[in-house]
């Protein structure tokens, strides 16, 4: 195990002594996320985030007036550029819209909604219970993970600002009630005065929610275009730094020191467990150095840190299984250097990190969940978002089922190969 | 005599090619042990499977008590291996390459930075320990790829042509340093083409052709074997027919044996002064112009000479 490990570490500390490794590594995925953040203007301060005109159905079947307050944050003029949506009055149809692929989501609002939220009087059973509560409905659209996110958020953002409100009504009455200023029969008249404020809060007020927005507060929700830029670079040079280490192996035996490692104390198993190990842990030196240069210098917001964190181990790990497999398929070194720039371009135009997933064709989305790229960029995206761990087990569990099947195959390939052969 | 080195009928096929045929011979504890033969004979084949790398296609061969089919970590162990061709990493300096290295032989902590310390300065390049590989001349990197074969102090040392393409300064180095690892105890086993090397060093000698080991023993009882004849070195112009010349001297009173290689014609005779005449008159009667002679005293080239009727070059 040490000396797996010690391999490992020989092999990182080589490849950031490699100038022209450097260069595709780190350099040319950072200088394109700047190109492309100049492109869109997101250094500018007035770029968009490459998302706009999201389609959506709300069916508002509550006759309160919170539910109404959301239909009108989603018609507001702050949100025009941003969403399109359509009202509609049945909810079948509308999750049928969306199974049809011609939303990115639809929003139910059930009816007593209002109600659920400020009860009155007469709400109230027997018991003195209040009345259950019900759920706004987001019905995403799985083929169009980001726009869906951004509807979610705003929901959620909508919801937040719901809930505060509610509480501090909750709360003020409750003082008042036991200072005496009101009497228990005032109660509903004065919550209701306060529902009615709440609700016309939301409409009034700037949305939390914005694109690439700079003027609203610490905890507005943000996605940042580069959110989605940067990680799309980076994952697409992780393929360039996968097949290079791939191409190590060869290039070890090329140069001797393989057969040498393979007449030291040191087991096969150990040997190509160390080359894999150095390739991983290049991988996440990488993407975590872009991660954290993206953050001091452009100021990038990547998330939930143990999120990222997890994702990256993830991504690297279905990478460096592809990476393994083009190694285990190719001859020479210069095999591996074509094959690794190909998949590396091809990962990378299919896996989103040039042209947004949800604007191609559904075969296109569909091959494209073959690449580590896709799922990586869906999760990162999701906690561009805002999301947390937990909503990125989907993308985690498909890059590490991704990467044992690719480890399995390389190692029978590998098995068949002579690596003590110059 | 304890032998750190059994071989028995070792054998290696690429296919249908057979690379090894058979070679069996021991190496004492304390010996250097040199394996002679051309390009292609089978050395580096030869000390590939000794050293584990390659799995013999019969045969067997243990090292200090271990075989090298049955038991090949326990092998890997005891021996060190100087490869033909430079196994370092470039992009590492000297220390960093040493430190490596060890700790793949398991030497961790003090005791590596100790022994590296040790062997930078057995190799001479402890002023140099800290620039990378990729800077050093070809010898300083040689005496990197020594070093590295030293570093767990191993029982036998296999060392496969480790002079080759080297400047002569460095050869002396590396030949010395050879010369020293024995006198500590070191059993060296080395492979070359170079005649002088092998009669330099060695306490024996094995000389091996086309994958078989045809003569072994030490450099007396292998020139023993040519009588004690001397060779006449007849070096001829370019245009000159070598081939038609050493036929031609075949029947010179006196000559042995006339080979001709390149533009030189090798003649083994008892006495070199009583065939000399003949040799240039035959020589001029062919119209063949001498360039100039030189009389070698009975040495492994003529046994090699002897024995394949070939040369021992390339």
């Amino acid at each position: 195990m040490l000396k797996t490990f010690l391999i490992g570490l020989k092999d990182v500390r080589l490849a950031f002594r490699d100038r022209a490794a450097l260069i595709f590594m780190l350099a040319a995925p950072f200088v394109l996320t700047l190109g492309l953040g100049l492109v869109t203007g997101r250094f500018s301060g007035n770029g968009g985030s490459g998302l706009s005109d999201i389609p959506v159905v709300i069916v508002n079947l509550d006759d309160g007036q919170i539910g109404q307050a959301l239909v009108d944050t989603f018609q507001s003029a702050d949100l025009a550029d941003l969403v399109e949506p359509t009202l509609g009055s049945d909810p079948e149809a509308a999750r049928r819209f969306i199974d049809e692929d011609k939303a990115a989501a639809a929003i139910i609002i059930p009816a007593g909604f209002t109600r659920s939220i400020i009860p009155q009087q007469s709400d109230y059973t027997a018991t003195g219970s209040a009345p259950e509560a019900v759920q706004i409905e987001v019905y995403a659209n799985p083929q169009r993970p980001t726009s869906a996110g951004v509807i979610k958020a705003i929901v959620d953002e909508f919801l937040s600002r719901v809930e505060e409100g509610r509480l501090g009504g909750e709360v003020s009455i409750l003082q008042m009630l036991a200072s005496g200023r009101i009497t228990a029969q005032q109660a509903e008249a004065a919550g209701t005065a306060m529902g009615q404020r709440l609700q016309d809060q939301p409409a009034s007020d700037t949305l939390a929610i914005q694109i690439n927005s700079s003027t609203q507060g610490d905890e507005a929700v943000q996605f940042d275009a580069l959110a989605y830029i940067a990680p799309g670079m980076a994952l697409m040079f992780l393929m360039y730094t996968v097949s290079y280490g791939g191409r190590s192996i060869l290039a070890e035996r090329s140069q001797g020191t393989l057969p040498r490692l393979l007449v030291s104390p040191t087991s096969s198993a150990q040997i190509l467990g160390g080359k894999v190990f150095g390739i991983f842990l290049t991988g996440v030196a990488q993407m975590l150095i872009l991660i954290v240069a993206s953050s001091l210098i452009f100021q990038l917001k990547w998330g939930d840190s143990l999120g990222v964190l997890i994702l990256v181990l993830a991504a690297v790990f279905a990478a460096t299984g592809w990476g393994m497999l083009i190694t285990a398929t190719a001859r020479t070194t210069a095999q591996v250097a074509n094959t690794g720039s190909a998949v590396m371009l091809i990962f990378g135009a299919l896996g989103g990190s040039f042209i947004s997933l949800e604007q191609m064709p559904l075969p296109v989305q569909m091959i494209s969940k073959i690449t580590p790229n896709a799922w990586a960029l869906d999760g990162f995206t999701t906690l561009g978002l805002g999301g947390t761990l937990i909503d990125l087990v989907q993308p985690i569990a498909a890059l590490l089922i991704m990467g044992t099947v690719l480890f399995a195959v390389s190692v029978v390939l590998f098995g068949k190969k002579d690596l003590a052969q110059k | 005599m304890t032998h750190i080195l059994e071989v028995k009928d070792l054998v290696k096929h690429y296919g249908d090619f057979q690379a090894v045929k058979g070679v069996s011979f021991g190496i004492a504890e304390g010996e250097i042990f040199s394996l002679l033969g051309p390009n292609g004979a089978g050395k580096t084949t030869t000390i590939s499977m000794l050293s584990t790398l390659y799995t013999p296609t019969s045969g067997d061969a243990t090292i200090d008590g271990h075989s090298v089919t049955k038991a090949p970590m326990a092998v890997r162990g005891v021996i060190g291996v100087v490869p033909q061709d430079l196994a370092l990493y470039e992009d590492l300096t000297a220390r960093e390459n040493l430190v490596f290295w060890g700790q793949m032989y398991g030497l961790s902590g003090k005791a590596l930075a100790a022994r590296v310390d040790e062997v930078l300065s057995q190799i001479g390049l402890t002023d140099k320990a800290g620039n990378r590989v990729k800077t050093y001349s070809g010898g300083m990197k040689r005496r990197v790829n020594i070093g590295v074969g030293l570093l767990h102090k191993p029982k036998l040392l296999f060392m496969d042509e480790p002079t080759v393409g080297i400047d002569p300064q460095s050869r002396r180095a590396i030949l010395d340093t050879v010369k020293d690892l024995n006198k500590q105890g070191m059993t060296v086993l080395y492979t070359t083409h170079y005649m002088e090397e092998a009669e330099e060093l060695s306490d024996r000698v094995g000389i091996i052709d086309h994958g078989e080991l045809i003569a072994i023993g030490t450099q007396k009882e292998l020139t023993r074997q040519v009588g004690e004849s001397e060779t006449l070195v007849l070096h001829v112009g370019e245009n000159d027919d070598s081939e038609a010349l050493a036929s031609a001297l075949g029947g010179v009173a006196g000559v042995i044996k006339a080979e001709a290689t390149d533009h030189e014609v090798s003649v083994i005779c008892p006495e070199a002064e009583d065939v000399l005449a003949g040799v240039v008159t035959k020589a001029n009667e062919r119209g063949i112009k001498i360039r100039s002679i030189d009389i070698r005293e009975p040495n492994l080239e003529a046994v090699f000479l002897h024995l394949t009727g070939r040369a021992l070059r390339d």
